[in-house]
């Protein structure tokens, strides 16, 4: 792994013993054969060893959750929205399982629904009563799609409607 | 600033309270955005689909800016330059962008290894705010951003930031050769980018296939090819080997990703449940429809966990299957030639120009393929 203490010759690959040894090795190899073409530009690091100068690192300000398939941060890195309240402590938890795990998705498709709930009680608390309708675009919708969300409003009311009156009714029942 | 700030999903404000940017790096610059657009991607984010999507979050990786403050080690740019950025945020340095593939770059995430950093896709992309809004940080700006030049026309230039490259890279990595059957699932913008310049690669025929009729009328007329609505065929994969001597495509690109309609299983599982990552129907027919030998080229976005895809198919038809993000900072050069020479005209692609103080109602638009909504510009209030 690579790691700030890693300096380039570290990852120099030591490839001077021979294959001579190996009956017919490499008498087939085929340069062409190479799916990567364009998009890789092969330099031959593979077999060299990859190694590089790393930029110089940004200073971390804010807690960074990082990818425990990393030995260290990258050298940038974002610094919008650090992890925060409930829906931070799930992150965190989350961010104990590697890449391939849904020990780290799941939990964070939960940590991302729990902050919507902390989103709106950050709204209130600061005294901000979010426009939900225009946040959710409607006046487009109203605008461009006017006949099927009326449409839509009128069976989301008859049916509401008929909840309501179905529950009232049962409540009377003896 | 103004910027438009994640409230969760279908949510959206433009929100005036959000944070200037500043230098935190030697090699960031600060650009004063001129436009940004909304890709189809930024749906995926949109609909809660993409994990750790923080609420607060600024999106937008595809626009164009002016130079308006540069960090200590950055020469090559100067205020006042109007560059386009590359929506990946590439080191040029790791061995991984040495070797061209700028949408690997190891040093621009830590949050995942599986990609690299992307202006405002979420953590899972480096948590870096994104480009709609009025200012943005660049990282590692003297690596990835283009100055734009004094012919180009500022529509071109921001789509020359994703859409192009990706559509272009999406044919590349098809391998086409003169004369082949490509078959492009998805008419958004990636997929009519990618049948356009499927031709360039010397495609024989090109078939672009949605269920979007306004968009398939569209993708005709735009990318000379033909366009099939999948409501009307039955099953696409024998439409598409009834047509092709019931051999298969040679080449089929997958421009959908996880959001792709017509298979009710793969919905209910991928974007309803979120059981994994995205509904990979137009995956399925792509590897389903393609030839024995055949080449999948894959540049629809798909979440990170499990997805269900035939590969037992993949393995019995000998299927090649090629995918990346778009190496924007490569591709550029090439591209920037053919925008030059008339041979892609990227600015028709836009359709809507909208206020960024509107930014909710363009994400509905968008979303909801609303006013024959193709490609929507965001304009900051300077514009």
């Amino acid at each position: 792994m690579i790691t700030d203490q890693t300096t380039s010759e570290d990852f120099i690959h030591d490839r001077k013993h021979s294959y001579a040894h190996i009956k017919g090795w490499g008498i087939d190899a085929d340069r062409k054969n190479d799916p990567t073409y364009p998009i890789k530009q092969r330099n031959n690091a593979e077999h060299r060893g990859y190694s590089w100068q790393r930029p110089l690192p940004q200073d971390k300000t804010v807690e960074i959750l990082q990818s425990v398939e990393r030995p260290n941060l990258t050298a940038v890195f974002g610094t919008s929205v650090p992890p925060a309240g409930i829906s931070g402590m799930v992150r965190r938890v989350a961010f104990k399982y590697s890449e391939s795990s849904y020990g780290r998705w799941l939990p964070l498709m939960l940590a991302d629904r729990v902050q919507v709930l902390e989103g709106i009680v950050k709204d209130l608390s600061s005294g901000h009563i979010p426009n939900i309708p225009k946040e959710l675009g409607l006046s487009s919708e109203w605008k461009y799609n006017r006949k099927a969300m009326l449409t839509k409003a009128a069976v989301g009311l008859l049916v509401a409607g008929a909840v309501i009156f179905r529950l009232c009714r049962s409540g009377k029942r003896p | 600033m103004l910027a438009m700030n994640y409230r969760g999903p279908y949510r959206i404000r433009a929100d005036r309270n959000m944070p200037l940017p500043e230098i935190v790096h030697p090699q960031d610059a600060i650009v004063k955005v001129l436009r940004s657009c909304i890709c189809g991607s930024d749906l995926h984010l949109y609909h809660g689909l993409v994990p750790d999507t923080r609420v607060g979050t600024i999106f937008g990786h595809e626009f164009i800016g002016e130079v308006v403050e540069v960090g200590s080690a950055i020469d090559n740019l100067k205020v006042g330059d109007r560059v386009m950025v590359p929506f990946n945020i590439a080191c040029g340095k790791c061995a991984f962008c040495q070797q061209g593939l700028y949408g690997n770059c190891h040093e621009s995430n830590p949050e995942a290894t599986a990609v690299g950093g992307i202006f405002g896709y979420s953590h899972t992309a480096g948590g870096y705010s994104g480009g709609q809004a009025e200012y943005v940080r660049v990282p590692y700006a003297d690596v990835g951003p283009v100055v734009i030049p004094p012919w180009m026309d500022s529509d071109d230039a921001v789509l020359l930031t994703d859409v192009v490259p990706t559509g272009y890279q999406a044919a590349e990595m098809a391998g086409i050769q003169p004369g082949d059957t490509v078959v492009v699932f998805g008419a958004g913008p990636i997929g009519i980018m990618a049948a356009r310049c499927a031709w360039l690669f010397g495609a024989g025929r090109v078939i672009i296939i949605d269920q979007v009729e306004y968009r398939l009328e569209f993708a005709e007329r735009y990318a000379q090819c033909e366009a099939v609505n999948f409501r009307s065929i039955g099953d696409p994969v024998v439409f598409i080997k009834t047509i092709t001597d019931s051999l298969g495509a040679d080449v089929c690109i997958d421009a959908v990703g996880c959001e792709a309609a017509g298979n009710a299983i793969n919905t209910v599982l991928g974007r309803y449940m979120m059981l994994q990552g995205g509904s990979t129907t137009a995956l399925h027919w792509a590897i389903n429809s393609v030839k024995k030998g055949g080449i999948v080229s894959i540049v629809g976005v798909y979440g990170p966990i499990n997805s269900l895809v035939p590969i037992g198919n993949v393995l019995n038809k000998g299927i090649t299957i090629r995918a990346n993000q778009a190496s924007v900072k490569r591709l550029l050069p090439r591209l920037i030639e053919h925008v030059q020479s008339g041979i892609i005209d990227p600015k028709a692609l836009i359709t809507h120009r909208v206020p960024l103080e509107e930014v909710a109602d363009a994400y509905h638009m968008f979303s909801s393929k609303l006013d024959g909504c193709i490609k929507t510009v965001l304009l900051p209030p300077s514009m």
